[in-house]
């Protein structure tokens, strides 16, 4: 059990590609950290870099008091759980889970005593004669966490841990890891694309871009206030709201509506420069039909059932797409006209950057 | 030939109220199908009869007392094959083939996977370049198109009439389809196996030995198998570089005692390719129950 | 264990943009680590054996024919000694030399016969054919086929030679031409209708691989729409085994350009009715002591053969 603290982090693949660009992250002590982001953001070369499967180009990697950086995987004490398991299929169980120990000569007996107890720890007492071939996705992903589990490392590392199973299983297997990590306390790091997942299993979320971290937070965090307008993008089940407009003298201008005072709204610091402007808001923190310092006129395009939940698609008159969640049966019909009113707490402004001007 | 097809599907999608027409083309479109299927019987009894009848003497004439250059009943005995056992060149010839083809397979299925491995796994500088040349060379640079040089070369090293200068061009020949083939096999292998072990601490022979091994035996196998059959049937490379007698495998014996001048000893043989012949049929039956003859873009597999 | 949590601290976001100050601490050093933690340098090791051994006997016998063509050597006499450099002397002789013309045109005629027509139009006439048929049939016979193509070459040939034998070969008694010495009469149709027989396995394979990848749909939408058998053949399949025909066309040329067999069945005769190039350079080089000449005919061959090979890969490259 140990922090990770990682300092000014590059890694550049040779045809000059930037994997990781001179990154800097602290993983506190037996948390549950995410790195998120889209294929290629370099979210699992980070992974595989403290893991020491890819060797940095540049900057550090400390491990609790120790410097990793210059260590092979062997000698750093973290286990990794890659994406498809990776377990060996000439092995029973019991020798997949005890192999860890098999490299640090633990006797035979010993170690498939270690075995059977971390196998019983997660239900695999019944399957431990069996070979991979003949488990199912979520058991073969149990016995990939026991192996990982059997030799104490101080940290896990989890490539895309959800991803090979099935997607009723997945929703399982997210509470199921985030007890047993929070059970065991070992720091994790794991990585996913999907940011639902990483919203609901982590304790801290690294949000990644083309090998920089966008943002750092916890979930709500990074939930009710993303930092830029990738991370806005990126998050949520269903988009954010961006509307363009322009920011004069603390004076809003957007989707039709003119003279709006940011500032006393506190979307905006007193001192924000004037300029184009991003105006944002979650389709769920918005009503129909309500007041509001900011209120979209606009013509319903389409409605789509969420289930509890309806999307309402509305047209503004410059033709701007504005969407918000109503209740089941609350939603207006197509082709009449409404208001939508975000709630000015969870109004967001950003620059013509992507930055967030709001406070 | 189209019209019946024509008919039915000319037919007009609104039917009139009466029943629909028989359609008189009917019969003569099953005395057709019967006249293609009589065809098709006679096309495949033409085929077995083409490929079948040479190979027929292999399996009567060694069983015969008295075997001919025909194909006929036997005469029923197992005595050709005593008189195979009292030959000394028969067994000898085998036994160099033995020792042929073993070592061949021994040197090919070693170096390749080592090969084949670390240009899998390691991006050395101009590995492309080396796989394309490997590729190239070994079909340019034939047994026939390079026989002359290799003589010359084995003359020079004053391997000429040692096996193991035989094993040694053999091998070198086998080596570029061999790697080529594992290579492949092995870039199918996901890396993540021989990472995990990595990170549970594994030094590279073990990642080797517990990982790698186990779950690339199977293209091993083949390469095993690929490499012994080649061998074993070769003739070329041991009939230019082994002098002595005692030395040259079956597949340079069977042509001396057919080519030699004077009466063909019939009885011997007819045994003696039997059982030259044997080991390889049998591996083949072998393989095809096991696997099916499955088809490595181009390479007898 | 808790988690601290650090809602009370505002999110340190990495800023986009340049980036910060301190520059890396350490350079890029170690070499690129792979899968199994090898190495480059230990890599290298590894493979160096192989390389080794493909650069002796594949590599050198190559580029010696250029150099061995180049000079008069011969096994025996003054010339084995003290060989004499005389440049393209050989390639000129070998112009002229009417024995090695006729062994030219004789390996075309081989290679025209047995491979371009006899095994592409008799594997591709099996792969077609033994479609519809039983699985118990179409694997007896395909085994048959493959049998020809796996026996030893040495034995092969003795079952030819019994099999054309004039003096009660089975092929006079079919036919009812007692007699008829095959291998002298007709040398190079015997060599080439062995080489059919012997080499239609492959062909075979390949088109019944290249036809299993025909989609079905398409066979039966020409056939709902009208189309006969050859119909079928003509637009359906063609188009999508062209492809194949040519690659594998290429590639059984190329070995049957360089097969040896017809030596174990004719050695060349009678009187060089037979000769092909493989056994024309034997004959010459290997029998007869030209070492220099034959080498310059081995480094033609060599020429050939890359040229054969050159067009195969772009044609396999044009498929991909």
């Amino acid at each position: 059990m140990a922090s990770i603290h990682i300092e000014a982090l590059t890694k550049v693949y040779p045809g000059d590609v930037t994997a990781i660009d001179a990154l800097d992250l602290t993983v506190e002590d037996g948390s549950f950290f995410a790195l998120l982001g889209p294929s290629g953001c370099g979210k699992t070369t980070l992974l595989r870099t403290i893991a020491g499967l890819e060797a940095a180009s540049g900057g550090s990697i400390g491990i609790g008091d120790r410097d990793v950086t210059t260590l092979t995987p062997g000698e750093r004490n973290v286990a990794m759980v890659f994406q498809d398991y990776a377990l060996f299929p000439h092995m029973t169980v019991t020798d997949n889970i005890a192999y860890p120990l098999r490299i640090k000569k633990v006797g035979r007996s010993e170690r498939a005593a270690k075995a059977a107890d971390t196998g019983e720890g997660l239900g695999l007492s019944a399957l431990m004669d069996r070979r991979p071939g003949e488990l199912s996705g979520g058991q073969q992903q149990r016995v990939a966490l026991a192996r990982a589990m059997a030799c104490n490392p101080s940290v896990f590392l989890l490539d895309e841990p959800l991803s090979n199973l099935d997607a009723r299983l997945r929703l399982e297997a997210r509470t199921f890891l985030k007890r047993l990590q929070r059970d065991l306390g070992v720091t994790t790091v794991f990585v996913t694309h999907d940011q639902s997942e990483a919203l609901a299993m982590a304790d801290q979320i690294a949000v990644m871009e083309a090998g920089r971290i966008r943002q750092l937070g916890t979930p709500s965090e990074i939930f009710r206030r993303p930092a830029n307008t990738f991370v806005a993008n990126f998050i949520g089940s269903t988009p954010m709201n961006m509307l363009p407009g322009t920011l004069a003298g603390g004076s809003l201008q957007v989707g039709g509506l003119e003279g709006v005072d940011a500032v006393a709204a506190g979307w905006v610091g007193p001192d924000a420069a004037d300029g184009d402007v991003t105006v944002a808001f979650r389709p769920e923190y918005a009503k129909v039909d309500a007041d509001g310092p900011l209120v979209f006129k606009g013509t319903v395009d389409t409605t789509e059932s969420l289930g509890a939940s309806v999307l309402v698609t509305a047209r503004t008159d410059d033709g701007q797409r504005v969407q918000v969640v109503v209740p089941e049966g609350a939603e207006p019909e197509v082709g009449a006209v409404v208001g939508v009113a975000p709630a000015s707490g969870r109004v967001l402004v950003y620059d013509a950057e992507g930055e967030l001007l709001s406070p | 030939m189209s019209t019946s097809v024509k008919t039915s599907v000319g037919e007009p999608a609104t039917t009139p109220a009466t029943a629909p027409r028989k359609r008189p083309t009917r019969a003569p479109a099953r005395t057709r199908s019967v006249v293609r299927h009589l065809a098709l019987v006679a096309f495949l009894a033409v085929v077995v009869a083409f490929w079948a009848l040479p190979m027929l003497w292999l399996v009567t004439a060694p069983f015969d007392a008295h075997p001919g250059l025909d194909v006929s009943w036997p005469d029923w005995t197992l005595d050709n094959f005593r008189k195979l056992s009292e030959n000394p060149y028969a067994f000898s010839s085998l036994k160099n083939s033995v020792y042929l083809a073993g070592g061949t397979m021994l040197g090919v299925t070693v170096l390749a996977a080592l090969a084949a491995y670390s240009l899998s796994r390691v991006r050395i500088p101009g590995r492309n370049g080396i796989l394309y040349g490997l590729l190239l060379l070994s079909s340019i640079v034939t047994g026939t198109a390079a026989m002359v040089p290799i003589f010359q070369l084995m003359f020079q090293l004053n391997l000429i009439d040692d096996r193991s200068g035989v094993v040694l061009v053999l091998t070198g020949g086998l080596l570029p389809a061999a790697i080529f083939i594992l290579k492949d096999f092995m870039d199918a292998t996901p890396k993540s196996y021989e990472e995990s072990a990595r990170v549970f601490g594994a030094r590279p022979t073990q990642v080797l030995r517990h990982v790698v091994m186990p779950i690339v035996r199977p293209g091993l196998a083949t390469i095993a198998v690929w490499a012994l059959v080649n061998v074993w049937s070769d003739f070329l490379t041991a009939y230019i570089l082994l002098r002595d007698p005692a030395k040259i495998p079956a597949g340079v014996v069977m042509y001396t005692f057919y080519s030699e001048g004077g009466q063909a000893n019939l009885p011997l043989i007819s045994a003696f390719s039997l059982v030259y012949a044997l080991p390889v049929v049998a591996l083949y039956l072998f393989v095809n129950r096991r696997y099916g003859f499955r088809f490595h873009g181009g390479i007898k597999s | 264990m808790t988690v601290t949590s650090r809602a009370s601290d505002p999110p340190p976001a990495h800023p986009p943009g340049p980036p910060p100050t301190r520059p890396p601490t350490r350079p890029s050093s170690r070499p690129s680590v792979d899968a199994a933690g090898l190495g480059r340098r230990r890599a290298a090791v590894l493979v160096a054996p192989a390389l080794v051994l493909v650069t002796a006997f594949l590599v050198v016998p190559a580029v010696w024919t250029v150099y061995l063509g180049a000079t008069d050597y011969r096994l025996t006499g003054i010339q084995a000694a003290n060989p004499q450099f005389v440049g393209l002397e050989n390639f000129r002789e070998a112009l002229v030399d009417p024995d090695f013309r006729n062994s030219l045109w004789l390996t075309v005629l081989f290679v025209l016969g047995s491979a371009i027509i006899g095994q592409t139009v008799a594997g591709f006439a099996l792969a077609w054919t033994l479609r519809g048929v039983p699985k118990l049939v179409r694997s007896g016979i395909e085994m048959l086929v493959l049998l020809a193509w796996i026996l030893p070459s040495s034995i092969v040939a003795f079952l030819w030679v019994a099999y054309l034998s004039g003096d009660g070969g089975t092929l006079n008694t079919l036919l009812h031409t007692p007699g008829t010495e095959w291998l002298l009469e007709h040398p190079m149709a015997s060599i080439i209708v062995f080489n059919t027989w012997r080499g239609t396995a492959f062909s075979m394979l390949l088109f019944s691989a290249a036809l299993g990848a025909v989609p079905p749909s398409q066979l039966e939408s020409a056939r709902l729409a009208g189309a006969g058998t050859f119909a079928q053949l003509r637009d359906v399949v063609l188009p999508h085994i062209r492809g194949h025909v040519l690659t594998n066309t290429l590639l059984i040329s190329l070995w049957t350009f360089n097969d040896f067999s017809p030596y174990l069945l004719t050695a060349g005769g009678p009187n060089h009715a037979s000769e092909t190039l493989p056994v024309f350079i034997y004959n010459k080089a290997l029998y007869g002591g030209q070492l220099g000449y034959g080498s310059a005919i081995s480094f033609i061959m060599l020429v050939i053969n890359l040229v054969i090979a050159l067009f195969y890969v772009r044609l396999l490259r044009e498929r991909r």
